[in-house]
């Protein structure tokens, strides 16, 4: 095993210092000038040159490629050509809303598709399958951030029930901790700084949950109808036990493979879709930070935020191939053979 | 000698007969009797597809937006009212008869501009999906066929877009490329060129070692007669099933970025920018929001339940189920 995950770190290196490749290509070899977006179109050929000089974007391009690099290497990502602060630390002081977010949207997400998936399964061709198979359809087709305006229409504007923005009654903020608003107000036994904290991230996790949640589903629906026909399944029938047991202890145990992947492969998707229920709701996470900074031209800022999200994504990968190949020794076996 | 022979006899045979896709199931006596008997995998696909209620509705809806998206292209004074003309008198009206989908803030009609949006999001998902579908075809082609380093190259490249969501890349694209609906169709094309490289290259990695190709080697064909004559057409069925679906993910991306802002130029509309510009008037005037959002909805809906409609056509064990 050990080996195994050596062997997947090690395949891990030549992917990230691609994705730093690919990142910085686009922000500095595709991309206009960004000296007249961000010192105005007013500014003289000089104030534009020394600007140029000062940002070290008159260095050769493979020069500007390793600064890059070994900054980030170092935990630096320059500095955000407006407020001259430090990337980094932009980033990280959003980090924990996003991850927040995330990990609260991909909780929901799987429970409640592993549980439409197995109902649906189970009973395959009857209303309750035909109403969750449609319902898993319309998740995939709906953009994440209608669902999020739909959400926020029917619960803040029409029921008034939660709010629409925001991620905690400012006055109820917790300081300091880990970040994540949810941990920090129960750690520290404020109960109602945890039920606003909860009651803000229910519509931008479940907007940000919804595609994950058809997803899975559709792969809990499939896989779970496969084991359903296998022989075991049907031993364990004969023998007497009862439905229930069999369904989760044999069709579902062995069902939860394929299931395990696609729920590791969704949480990295969220932080992709994140960007957009994080602008919808204006949650304070890095995906609506790199949005302002877009439309600002703020390149520092986007290849900052681009390379942390691919380098998290692609960690994400690692730990779904190392759990798969713990679930299922047959991988990690052939593919150490071969 | 006899061994090459025998080949090129094979060869000659399968020349004659094209190569029966290993998709077409071994038709059963019943199907012989039957009349309407399959004659080739496209006639059986047809087929099985006019049969899937859902599909064929769908693919029903695309058409009839299609001729919306021509139709308000080339004769615009069949829409009831003028989608880019301001009225500030009119701004945000409430759906009504007179105006079925209200008005928005510059007191345009909203049903118009959704009629019109589909020119763009149909130019959008198709230009986009052909990018990808052209250039992660032929890259996972060659990488597929050639192996060895030029395949290692190509699919470390694919690896590396893969390992950073696709809107995410999108977005970043559009950040360094600038606004605009042609460089939105470049990014969101671009950043979808892995997926169908991944597929093709391991349908050609199944392929490569069918007999057929290696009789099509021993009578002297060249790479790329073998590739365009032999080994594409019997990838063919997988990749229209990823472009079907490409389509949707396409108008979802498009959308995407015309809500972040980054997507068409005023005055122009397109159903995510129409839905963006609403979002500060989400409870005065939620429907500028609803419809088209629902437009987006049911069309990546549409393309879904085709795509769907067209794999379970083309695989005879999803039929069977």
């Amino acid at each position: 095993m050990i080996k195994y995950i050596i062997k997947r770190l090690l395949l891990a290196i030549p992917v990230l210092l691609g994705v730093s490749i690919i990142v910085f290509l686009i922000m500095r070899v595709f991309s206009a000038d960004p000296a007249p977006v961000v010192l105005g179109q007013h500014a003289t050929a000089e104030a534009m040159e020394a600007w140029r000089e000062a940002n070290g974007l008159n260095d050769p391009l493979i020069v500007q490629y390793f600064n890059f690099l070994f900054g980030a290497l170092h935990g630096d990502l320059g500095e955000s050509y407006y407020t001259h602060t430090s990337v980094t630390a932009e980033l990280m002081s959003r980090f924990p809303a996003t991850i927040e977010l995330a990990l609260v949207a991909i909780v929901i997400a799987t429970v409640v598709g592993i549980a439409l998936g197995v109902v649906s399964a189970v009973h395959k061709n009857t209303v309750i399958d035909g109403v969750s198979m449609i319902f898993a359809l319309i998740g995939v087709s709906m953009p994440i951030f209608w669902s999020g305006v739909l959400l926020i229409i029917l619960f803040a504007g029409v029921l008034h029930v939660l709010p629409s923005s925001g991620r905690i009654d400012p006055l109820l903020q917790p300081v300091g901790g880990t970040g994540l608003y949810l941990v920090d107000t129960l750690l520290s036994g404020d109960i109602e700084a945890f039920v606003d904290a909860a009651r803000h991230i229910v519509l931008p996790a479940l907007a940000l949950s919804l595609y994950s949640m058809a997803v899975i589903t559709r792969m809990t629906r499939s896989s779970m109808l496969d084991t359903l026909n296998e022989d075991y399944v049907r031993t364990a029938r004969a023998k007497g036990l009862r439905r229930g047991r069999v369904n989760k202890h044999h069709a579902l145990r062995n069902a939860m493979l394929p299931i395990t992947t696609v729920v590791g492969l969704q949480l990295g998707s969220l932080l992709g879709g994140a960007m957009l229920t994080e602008t919808v709701f204006a949650w304070p996470g890095i995906g609506k930070y790199v949005v302002d900074c877009i439309l600002k031209s703020d390149f520092p800022v986007i290849q900052g935020a681009v390379l942390l999200i691919g380098v998290i994504f692609t960690i994400i990968n690692l730990v779904v191939d190392v759990i798969y190949a713990y679930l299922d020794p047959r991988i990690k076996y052939s593919k150490e053979e071969g | 000698m006899i061994l090459v022979a025998e080949l090129i006899n094979d060869t000659a045979m399968l020349q004659e007969q094209e190569p029966a896709p290993s998709s077409v199931p071994p038709e059963s006596p019943d199907a012989e009797r039957s009349s309407a008997k399959p004659e080739s995998l496209w006639k059986d696909m047809w087929y099985s597809l006019t049969q899937n209620k859902p599909a064929m509705v769908s693919l029903f809806f695309i058409l009839l937006l299609v001729v919306i998206a021509i139709v308000t292209a080339v004769v615009p004074q069949v829409l009831p009212y003028d989608p880019y003309q301001q009225d500030l008198s009119q701004s945000f009206q409430a759906p009504s008869a007179a105006h079925w989908f209200g008005t928005d803030q510059q007191g345009r009609d909203i049903f118009s501009r959704v009629l019109v949006g589909t020119q763009i999001s149909l130019t959008v998902g198709l230009l986009s999906m052909s990018i990808s579908l052209v250039v992660g075809v032929a890259l996972g082609a060659i990488a597929g066929y050639k192996g060895g380093v030029v395949d290692t190259v190509i699919m470390r490249v694919m690896d590396m877009m893969l390992a950073i969501p696709s809107i995410l890349l999108a977005i970043a694209f559009m950040a360094a490329l600038g606004q605009g609906i042609d460089k939105a169709i470049v990014a969101i094309g671009l950043v979808s060129i892995p997926e169908y490289a991944r597929i093709v290259r391991s349908q050609i990695l199944s392929v490569k070692q069918s007999d057929y190709v290696a009789a099509a080697r021993v009578i002297g064909d060249t790479d790329a007669v073998i590739i365009f004559r032999h080994v594409l057409p019997n990838v063919l069925p997988s990749i229209i099933v990823r472009a079907t679906l490409g389509i949707s993910g396409a108008i979802l991306d498009a959308a995407a970025l015309g809500f972040l802002g980054l997507g068409v130029q005023p005055p122009a509309a397109e159903w995510g920018d129409m839905l963006g510009r609403g979002r500060n008037y989400i409870f005065q005037a939620p429907y500028a929001m609803i419809f088209p959002g629902l437009a987006i909805t049911v069309t990546v809906l549409a393309f879904n339940l085709l795509g769907d409609g067209i794999r379970d056509a083309l695989d005879p064990k999803a039929r069977k189920r």
